[in-house]
């Protein structure tokens, strides 16, 4: 046991109090201040009331964006999910020359800053591709987006394809099944939740991702954080910006849910 | 007799998968070519042209790139003042960031991992992941709320006569370790949990007190877990520059700068993102010389 004194200790729960503090006080402020019945944000709040809820409800613009962003989220998750499954077979069975090279390829789009990838497809989009007649609009959002999110499902696939046992798709094999039905009913049923966690983790990833976005979206659409940016780039917040804020706090709540019920499913896999 | 042939024909029935069971190089081929296609095709080709385009002309009235060769907007990235200026304080920002996020981590680490009652430490575990779900930009509208003029902070301090800085280089540092706190808290937690509690028994046998058994036994045990943590905080700073626009008030870094040109100048903005990238490599190769990022 680690024995500390007592003022130590009473040091490290003041440290910890405080800490928890610095992290809630901003997102309670937040929330609460999406109740504000003025049209500006501020402190203290002089009456609540609903009505920026009730207008947000109907606000065209808002639920414009919140479709093109799980539009985008969608196109990303499923691009990614593919190309991460498929790194994931090829870093786990094989070995071949240049394989660090390629580890790094894969984690290059996330270690980057997000805007020299940002702009490195911006540059790409508009000084290349454009002058060519090539347009993407919408979907070179989305080409942007499953680019970062691809890592996501290779981690979670690729950690738990190291812990398979590989003589079970040999057996299929030596059964006459063929790679695709080895694949289907051995291979896949073993390691899809930990895709189902990764594929959820690029989702959000990409529901939340502004920097890229602001370099790829096309004129005039709006994802729902940059829509946010668009509100809050204004001198004073509006409360309804802390309606949607407070909307994608509670959003968020959802993969925390179920990545922790997949990861209990995934417990009980073993 | 008719079963053996069936499952002969069945066997010769999947050609394509017998050839490949057979020819490995094949099989990874086709496994690998959707991906590497993508992420070169891409993010590579990308990432190359952007590096081409940092020696690209730009017409000063229709602001149109032209190609060409020239190393005048690298020149004016490492000799305008303001730009120098500008590198160095995101440098030290990040710097700043990075060393606050470590000096909380720690004592929040030593105390959930060895102090906390386990159900204090499971919750607070969860505490400290929520936020990092909770949305990048909603984190930094939310700091904005508190810490702008007429906000929370002001009001809660002036009982004691504090008033905060207002939108400035403190705010911004603040917002970041605010932002990426939970990347450095969650690899040390993990690594103070790791170590045998009879290193501790060992170390208070032998005489140290409590802060030596800190000082002496768990800091060297935990620097890889630190230096893997500051990789993120050190680097997601470094690229940040909403928080800036949002709670800097008038602070600019090197992604302000980088946005502000990339529809008027694209070549500066191109020569400029390679200091960002340079800055991280350079850190990368030091974190990698201590040899903790195999840890990752």
């Amino acid at each position: 046991m680690l024995r500390l004194s007592r003022l130590t200790k009473a040091i490290l729960i003041a440290i910890v109090g405080f800490l928890l503090i610095f992290m809630y006080t901003p997102l309670f402020v937040l929330i609460l201040n999406s109740f504000n019945e003025s049209q500006i944000s501020g402190w203290p709040i002089e009456s609540f009331s609903t009505k920026w809820w009730v207008f947000a409800k109907d606000y065209q613009p808002i639920r414009d964006a919140l479709l093109n962003s799980v539009l985008v989220a969608t196109g990303a998750m499923i691009i990614a999910s593919i190309l991460g499954t498929l790194f994931a077979f090829a870093m786990k069975g094989f070995d071949f020359f240049g394989k660090s090279t390629v580890n790094i390829l894969i984690v290059l789009p996330i270690a980057l800053p997000g805007i020299v990838s940002g702009v490195a497809f911006s540059n790409t989009y508009s000084n290349f591709l454009s002058p060519a007649g090539i347009n993407l609009g919408f979907f070179g959002m989305i080409v942007a987006h499953a680019t970062f999110c691809i890592v996501m499902v290779f981690n979670n696939v690729f950690a738990r394809l190291r812990r398979m046992n590989p003589s079970l798709q040999e057996a299929s094999a030596d059964l006459g099944a063929g790679l695709w039905q080895t694949f289907r009913l051995v291979t896949f049923p073993q390691f899809r939740t930990s895709f189902a966690a990764g594929a959820l983790l690029a989702f959000a990833l990409s529901f939340d991702e502004v920097v890229v976005t602001i370099f790829t979206a096309p004129p005039g659409v709006d994802t729902l954080p940059l829509w946010i940016l668009k509100e809050v780039g204004r001198p004073n917040q509006a409360s309804v910006v802390n309606v949607v804020a407070t909307v994608v706090i509670l959003l968020s709540l959802i993969p925390v849910y179920v990545s922790q019920r997949l990861a209990r499913a995934q417990e009980e896999e073993r | 007799m008719t079963q053996m042939t069936q499952v002969v024909a069945k066997k010769q029935s999947k050609p394509i998968s017998s050839y490949l069971l057979r020819r490995t190089k094949v099989r990874l081929l086709s496994i690998l070519a959707p991906p590497m296609t993508w992420i070169v095709g891409v993010y590579i080709v990308s990432l190359f042209l952007l590096l081409i385009t940092a020696f690209w002309n730009v017409d000063p009235f229709t602001s149109l790139v032209s190609p060409g060769f020239n190393l005048e907007n690298f020149k004016m990235v490492l000799t305008v003042p303001a730009y120098i200026a500008t590198s160095i304080r995101t440098l030290l920002i990040a710097l700043a960031v990075t060393a606050i996020c470590i000096f909380f981590a720690v004592p929040l680490g030593i105390y959930m991992a060895k102090i906390a009652k386990p159900w204090v430490r499971n919750l607070l575990a969860v505490a400290i992941t929520l936020p990092l779900w909770a949305g990048y930009l909603v984190k930094i509208i939310a700091m904005r709320l508190v810490f702008t003029e007429e906000g929370f902070f002001n009001w809660a301090m002036a009982p004691f006569g504090i008033r905060g800085p207002g939108f400035s280089i403190p705010i911004v540092i603040l917002t970041l370790t605010y932002l990426w706190f939970p990347y450095m808290a969650l690899p040390v937690y993990t690594a103070i949990r790791q170590i045998p509690p009879n290193l501790f028994d060992a170390s208070s046998d032998m005489g140290a007190k409590g802060f030596t058994t800190i000082y002496r036994v768990v800091f060297p045990l935990i620097t890889p877990a630190v230096i893997a943590g500051s990789v993120f905080t050190f680097s997601l700073s470094l690229g940040d520059y909403l928080a800036a626009r949002f709670t800097g008030g008038a602070t600019q870094m090197i992604g302000s700068i980088i946005a502000q040109n990339i529809n008027l100048n694209p070549p500066v903005a191109a020569a400029y993102s390679m200091i960002p990238i340079f800055f991280i490599v350079i850190y990368l190769m030091v974190a990698r010389r201590t040899g903790s990022l195999e840890r990752m």
